[in-house]
């Protein structure tokens, strides 16, 4: 890893990113799809690719995980 | 009145899905909300309670990186928990069973805090938003002290991008959020808009940068997966 890993990672954009709305849309169900140990990723891959990359959104999705009880993903 | 009813004349809509089609718990909810008007009145009180119990637990679970604490913490979860409210009742017709009741309605309240922490970063704002001060990069990306010419020299690249290739609103945004660390969501507050639309404009700032560092040869083309 260089010096400008970090810089490069967050440059880096995934063309399957489905943006903040539509991964917003659909939360509720993927939460319950992980909480219940499914895998959600596979099912909504372009929500798993931004919440991977979207911080405010990742945020969100830990937050309705931690109120259902379910564990990180 | 059953499930698939509406209340009283100032009732909210009740979700019309089939109650033999959720998991017990959601039919349950769904049913109360739907019942007479104590029983939907008992219910919203106890969904208002849950919501409560959510945001506090929210705004803490986030106040390791936030300067609101104590009595404003507690403020902001009672304003999100009543947002909350409001925003349930009025979209219950718009639920339609994918998920748990609970998750459904939790989100909201999820959502109202985001919000809200957002706004409340302006009352006592680190940064301004026309701050521009490019000897913050190095930390933000960490690159090292020690390999400090290296480091100039790719923070010198960046910046020759973002003013060549980013449109005035997508360089705005690359500054606010990237050089000045203001959260997105105070963005969202600040220009009055969504967090969709600043998400985008970072992102095609982010591809329009990389495509310039690439090509300027600071960067490889090559697709990189991370761990």
């Amino acid at each position: 890893m260089n010096d400008w890993t970090a810089l490069d990672r967050f440059l880096r954009t995934d063309p399957h990113d489905v943006g903040c709305e539509q991964a917003m849309e659909v939360l509720h169900v993927y939460v319950d799809l992980v909480a219940a140990g499914i895998a959600a990723a596979e099912r909504y891959p372009g929500v798993a690719a931004h919440l991977a990359a979207c911080g405010p959104c990742s945020e969100d999705f830990a937050g309705l995980l931690a109120a259902v009880g379910g564990s990180s993903h | 009145m059953g499930l698939l009813e509406t209340g009283g004349a100032d009732a909210p809509p009740v979700s019309r899905i089939d109650p033999d089609a959720l998991d017990p718990d959601s039919a349950e909810w769904l049913g109360a909300l739907g019942g007479t008007d104590s029983e939907r009145q008992a219910t919203l009180v106890r969904l208002h309670a849950m919501l409560l119990r959510i945001a506090r637990h929210e705004v803490h679970r986030r106040s390791s990186h936030l300067r609101v604490t104590g009595p404003e913490l507690d403020d902001v979860a009672h304003q999100a928990a009543a947002d909350a409210m409001v925003a349930i009742t009025a979209k219950i017709g718009q639920f339609r069973g994918e998920s748990r009741f609970t998750t459904w309605a939790y989100k909201f309240v999820i959502f109202e805090v985001s919000t809200k922490l957002g706004r409340h970063f302006w009352r006592n704002p680190t940064v301004a938003m026309d701050a521009e001060d490019w000897d913050r990069l190095p930390d933000r990306f960490g690159l090292e002290p020690t390999r400090a010419s290296e480091s100039r020299d790719l923070v010198a690249a960046l910046g020759r991008a973002v003013d060549e290739v980013l449109t005035v609103r997508q360089r705005q945004i690359f500054v606010a959020l990237v050089l000045n660390g203001i959260p997105l969501d105070a963005l969202v507050a600040e220009l009055d808009t969504n967090r969709n639309a600043i998400y985008k404009m970072l992102f095609d700032a982010r591809r329009k940068l990389r495509a310039a560092l690439v090509a300027s040869g600071y960067l490889d083309a090559e697709t990189q997966r991370y761990p």
